[in-house]
């Protein structure tokens, strides 16, 4: 069998039975078929396969519009596929909201910022365990103990991935009254707070200065030891160099290119298509 | 809660409406102590219509009908069958609630304006029903009589000023502790992040579909509540008083107040309900004192009177914005 750059196995005329068996191998915890998405007449996304490794972090690149966003949208549900499959931990999620897509597993962030602007901090990442609580309506009215006592374990929770991200001493302020940077971070607690396996996070580094950038790099490296993947769609080539295991390249909705970051970087259709693009944006 | 100095010393103005609240009905005639009960029934349809609009920031412009269902159901129930009012009272809000459920399901996805214009509409069909006499059990534009007192039984009949005064107090005493545990719950975040961006609520686990009807039921279940309480009080309903100008007056009470805020739907409803007393001469101008001070306060308070602590959420903030649906 042959195996590409990562010590993966590629999957080249295969059954779907026997992909299913490479995957395994491989460790593929998310994997798009053919995916498609149109809107109107525009194709944003176009048969496109993206495949993400467990434990490492993927990250998908390409110019302006290629239709990343996009993807995104559809592996959380808040898009219906027009065609092709999106497989979680080998489940096929379609047709599932994105509340039960979370449940599942995969928690996001939003390339513009969507925090809950009039609640703290704390209640921002505190929300975010929802889909892992249970107590209902009739106890929570009620305030019993078990809802009492979940109510701490919430806010326990909170409070871990508050000081995971450094926002701690921030936790009774409005999400809206935070630096951009520290709203950035605070989205990413929120996701993380329902412990999800699969982290996607939508150019988390946008908006944020070289420092920043830098100390998010370590802090998403550091987040692996968790036993945590993590997809991240990126514009800042530092940061998808410096932290990428496995890069995939999109242009007008198709994949292009994918592989080892510094391969990837050196390919000509890749910077054909971004040096492309730039051209057009200078003339 | 332990009730030890430090809680008293803390919440010192909360004991003090409650101590003012119990005591002042001995100090007052007859008449006065019936406006302190309107603007108790006020109260609770306010704190309903709040959970709707406050907390999941849903324009529900015809709360009034939730509460017309539960006040003829508890009309109808009593007169043709002689159900006593107190087990009335959980049958009125489950009627109401399961009304709610019933029409709120198909149209819970409609956003902002145009969920407004369907609960118009919902609230007007109610009225309207009410008046065609369906079955000759609604009794048409004349409504319903001869309801009887709310009876705890033997000689506990609730049939003074001053009885039913503490019934309706006790009751919006009872339903406020209930909602201040649920705004701290789960179930309280789940609303506000909802009002605060569906996407994002979405997609951090909540079931914004589940969680605005719940909103519904709830807020339908306690204006039938109040439309029990109502009916046996007046011992006559009609569908005059469940029009689309009281679901606005309802709508006030929320936005004056301040929306989430419980303390501001009690301002509100205190507003709307004595404020017509207090100035008599000027009844007339009533509704235009209160378009007059809703532009005010939407200019200069437009969080509320009395907002909710951690910000005020402004009404404008409630308005769909456009592209808002880009992620
Ligand atoms: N809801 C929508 N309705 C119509 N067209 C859309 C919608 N969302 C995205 N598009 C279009 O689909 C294409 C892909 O958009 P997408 O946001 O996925 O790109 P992207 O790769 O994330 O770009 P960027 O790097 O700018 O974020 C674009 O041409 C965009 O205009
Ligand atoms: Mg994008």
């Amino acid at each position: 069998m042959s195996k590409d750059s990562n010590g993966h196995i590629e999957i080249i005329n295969k059954t779907e039975n026997e992909i299913k068996e490479i995957n395994k191998l491989n460790q593929v915890v998310l994997q798009t078929i053919k995916l498609t998405k149109k809107f109107g007449g525009l194709i944003a996304v176009n048969n496109f396969d993206l495949k993400v490794y467990k434990g490492e972090i993927s990250s998908l690149i390409g110019p302006n519009g290629a239709g990343k966003t996009t993807v995104f949208n559809v592996v959380t549900g808040i898009y219906q596929a027009d065609g092709g499959k999106v497989i979680f931990k080998g489940e096929d999620l379609a047709g599932k909201k994105p509340h039960q897509i979370i449940e599942k597993g995969i928690a996001r962030t939003f390339q513009n910022i969507r925090l809950f602007n009039n609640m703290t901090c704390l209640e921002n990442v505190m929300a975010g365990q929802h889909c892992r609580s249970r107590e209902g309506v009739r106890s929570s009215i009620f305030r019993t103990s078990s809802q009492r006592k979940e109510e701490s374990e919430i806010r326990e929770i909170a409070k871990r991935r508050l000081q995971q991200v450094g926002l701690w001493k921030y936790r009774d302020e409005l999400a809206k009254n935070i630096a951009y940077g520290n709203q950035r971070l605070l989205e990413i607690a929120r996701a993380l707070a329902s412990n999800p396996d699969l982290l996607i996070l939508d150019e988390p580094s946008s908006g944020l200065n070289d420092k920043e950038s830098e100390d998010l790099v370590k802090f998403l490296k550091d987040l692996l030891k968790e036993n945590l993947t993590i997809l991240l769609i990126e514009h800042d080539m530092n940061v998808v160099m410096g932290i990428s295991d496995w890069v995939t390249v999109m242009d007008e909705g198709k994949k292009i290119a994918e592989g080892k970051p510094e391969e990837v970087y050196h390919n000509p259709i890749v910077i054909e298509a971004y040096l492309g693009k730039e051209e057009e944006e200078e003339s | 809660m332990k009730l030890n100095e430090n809680t008293i010393l803390k919440n010192w103005p909360i004991f003090l409406v409650i101590a003012l609240l119990a005591v002042s009905p001995f100090m007052m005639n007859n008449y006065w102590i019936d406006v302190f009960f309107f603007f108790g029934i006020y109260a609770l349809l306010g704190l309903s219509l709040n959970i709707v609009l406050g907390e999941v920031g849903l324009f529900d412009l015809g709360h009034m009908g939730f509460m017309a269902i539960g006040a003829y159901t508890t009309a109808i129930l009593n007169t043709h069958f002689g159900i006593p009012i107190i087990f009335l009272m959980p049958v009125s809000a489950l009627a109401a609630a399961g009304f709610a459920w019933l029409v709120c399901s198909p149209i819970i996805h409609l956003r902002g304006d145009y969920l407004c214009i369907v609960t118009i509409g919902m609230g007007e069909i109610v009225r309207l029903t009410l008046i065609n006499n369906p079955f000759g059990i609604t009794g048409g534009p004349n409504g319903v009589f001869g309801i009887d007192f709310l009876s705890f039984g033997g000689p506990l009949v609730i049939d003074t000023s001053i009885e039913s005064y503490f019934v309706i107090w006790i009751i919006v005493g009872l339903s406020i502790l209930g909602l201040i545990n649920l705004q701290r719950s789960r179930i309280g975040r789940a609303w506000n992040c909802i009002r605060e961006d569906e996407i994002a609520a979405e997609s951090t686990g909540i079931d914004v579909r589940y969680y605005k009807l719940l909103a519904f039921v709830l807020g339908a279940g306690l204006a039938g509540v109040a439309g029990n309480i109502y009916a046996s009080k007046l011992m006559i309903v009609s569908p005059e008083s469940f029009t689309f100008m009281e679901s606005c007056m309802l709508f006030c009470i929320v936005l004056i107040g301040g929306m989430g805020s419980i303390p501001g739907v009690l301002i509100g409803s205190a507003a709307i309900s004595l404020f017509p007393e207090v100035f008599r001469t000027f009844a007339q101008y009533r509704m235009l004192i209160f378009g007059v001070a809703m532009v005010v306060m939407m200019i200069f308070r437009p969080g509320g009177i009395w907002p909710r602590k951690r910000g005020a959420i402004e009404f404008k903030s409630l308005l769909p914005k456009a592209g808002e649906d880009n992620v």
